[in-house]
């Protein structure tokens, strides 16, 4: 065994990381197409569920402040699901070859496109959030409930981001990668984001109560509006950081696997 | 040896395209390895690269092993590929910078390297162009570039010149150039002979997965002997004539009907002795040609490959 003869500092995979999430943000705002998908599937779907369909949805209260949080979950599962093509692109480029051959850490280059992710989603959910609000949402959150929703938010994002960047690895193509991601998108319409689940065939409720979008929501929505909580606030914290453990996990095996030839 | 290949095997499925690839780089000099397409060049320079690991046998880059120190070997290399390694949705500068911080040259430090680089490869007017507006050319250029961001103790060259215009090619050769007479050790692979024969100190030539021979320009082509003469004829009849009245100088015939080989002291006098002999027994001659081998012969007669897959 040949002692390692570059000391790395401890320090190195996060600076490399860095600087490969400073790229990853970089695509991003030059990918006008995607960004703007991104803010503007939510506020058409928004708008759709506002003043097509609610009225006609009983929530037992106002149908603006049910739907909003389940509209920001809606927007950053979007907005999560477009890293998988953005990883995807990556490995089809001679690129992951030359940082493969760099001394540079090898999740450097998934972290950076994760952390763009959730950056290009703060964006996302700061301009639906606003548009809502301009709509007539009225949350009553204090600030303290403002940061725990946000944080909850976050560790969603990083765990689909995290799970879409494994199956952006694995996937053949960018177009193969977007499709493996359509679940992250129809996984909301199956939780108590739209409706409430009370309506729904027993099957169905028993699937869309113990999904993790579910409590996700109930608790971001209990954050802001002053909705009961319960306990899916613990189930929510439980949901996503188990998520982005074990998405983490796949994440990099995928990447391993894919570039192990 | 600052590259050290000990029988190298690798298989992909049940292929074996690596079977037991042996050479030396010594620092300072520069290495073709050349070969048809499929030979093995590629995956011995991703194995040598950290890429791949390989299934047999053993590398060492400045005695750090590929596979057991990988982040060893991947200080002391740079990789430019067959298929440029950049970043098309950023510019020429960006690209060049992101490599420069990767390797700590500091944000400064980063914008100075990448600016030299620049001028240095011709591409100070592109420079802040998105890469996917470049030419072939261009995207090799600051593919060499990138690799040169922190001087390599070993560059590999995988294919630098393939699909490139002579233009470009030569501008390539003329970069690689520069760096090796700058003391910088080089690997490259090429199908193209010219190319091994004017860059490269040794050739090993491989094939099949194994190292069909291995020298100096200079020893491979010896080995196939001195000149020869080409005599054309202006119809079979007259070529095969030509080879029985000539068999006991060696002719043989040649790469097509009309056509005969024979070996030549290069002197005037053995073209007349030819002539005359022809001139005797009645045979037209429509033209004679006096060839040196090149590497192309080399290479033909070891590897059995194809003229249409030379290129």
């Amino acid at each position: 065994m040949t002692a390692p003869a570059l000391p790395r500092h401890r320090s190195a995979a996060l600076a490399e990381s860095l600087v490969l999430v400073g790229r990853s943000v970089r695509l991003s705002r030059r990918d006008v197409e995607t960004l703007v998908m991104a803010i503007a599937l939510p506020l058409l779907m928004m708008a759709l569920f506002v003043y097509v369909f609610g009225g006609a949805i009983e929530t037992g209260g106002a149908y603006l402040t049910y739907v909003v949080p389940g509209i920001v979950l809606l927007c950053v599962g979007f907005g999560a699901a477009a890293t998988a093509p953005a990883v995807a692109d990556d490995m089809g480029r001679g690129m992951v070859d030359r940082l493969r051959s760099m001394p540079v850490a090898a999740a450097a280059l998934v972290t950076g496109h994760v952390v763009a992710s959730v950056a290009r989603n703060a964006l996302a959910t700061g301009v639906v959030v606003a548009a809502a609000i301009a709509m007539g949402f009225r949350p009553d959150a204090e600030p303290l409930e403002w940061a725990a929703a946000l944080g909850l938010l976050l560790l969603y994002v990083l765990a689909l981001s995290a799970l879409a960047a494994g199956l952006g690895a694995l996937a053949s193509s960018v177009q193969s990668a977007s499709a493996l991601t359509f679940f992250m998108l129809f996984l909301p319409y199956l939780s108590s984001a739209f409706v409430p689940t009370g309506t729904m065939p027993a099957v169905l409720r028993a699937v869309a109560e113990h999904q993790p979008i579910t409590p996700v929501i109930e608790t971001v929505r209990g954050l802001l509006t002053g909705a009961p909580i319960g306990s899916a606030g613990w189930a929510a914290v439980l949901w996503c950081v188990g998520l982005l453990v074990v998405s983490s996990g796949f994440a990099a095996w995928a990447y391993r696997r894919r570039t192990r030839r | 040896m600052l590259v050290d290949v000990d029988a190298l095997v690798k298989n992909y499925g049940s292929r074996r395209v690596l079977d037991g690839v042996s050479f030396a780089v010594p620092a300072g000099s520069v290495l073709a390895l050349l070969g048809p397409n499929g030979a093995g060049k590629t995956t011995t320079v991703r194995i040598l690269s950290t890429l791949t690991r390989p299934d047999g046998g053993s590398a060492r880059i400045a005695g750090h092993d590929v596979v057991r120190s990988p982040m060893a070997v991947r200080g002391l290399i740079s990789l430019t590929g067959q298929f440029a390694a950049v970043d098309e949705r950023q510019t020429g500068r960006e690209n060049l910078e992101m490599i420069g911080r990767l390797r700590r040259l500091g944000r400064v430090g980063a914008r100075r390297r990448a600016a030299e680089l620049l001028d240095r490869v011709d591409l100070g007017a592109a420079a802040d162009r998105f890469v996917e507006t470049y030419s072939g050319g261009m995207r090799r250029r600051l593919d060499l570039a990138m690799s040169l961001v922190v001087p390599p103790a070993v560059l590999f060259l995988d294919e630098p010149t393939t699909g490139l215009d002579p233009v470009s090619r030569s501008t390539m050769w003329t970069a690689v150039g520069e760096l090796v007479r700058d003391g910088t050790t080089v690997l490259l692979t090429t199908q193209y002979l010219e190319e091994a024969d004017r860059l490269a100190d040794r050739v090993v030539l491989i094939d099949g997965g194994r190292v069909a021979a291995e020298g100096t320009p200079e020893e491979l082509k010896s080995r196939l002997g001195g000149e020869r003469l080409l005599l054309a004829f202006p119809d079979g009849p007259a070529a095969s004539a030509a080879v029985r009245a000539l068999a006991a100088d060696g002719a043989a015939c040649g790469a097509d009907a009309l056509t005969a080989v024979l070996p030549s002291d290069g002197g005037a006098e053995h073209l007349r002795r030819v002539l005359d002999r022809l001139h005797v027994a009645g045979i037209p001659v429509t033209r004679v040609t006096a060839s040196r081998p090149s590497l192309d012969d080399v290479f033909l007669a070891l590897t059995g490959a194809g003229t249409q897959e030379t290129v």
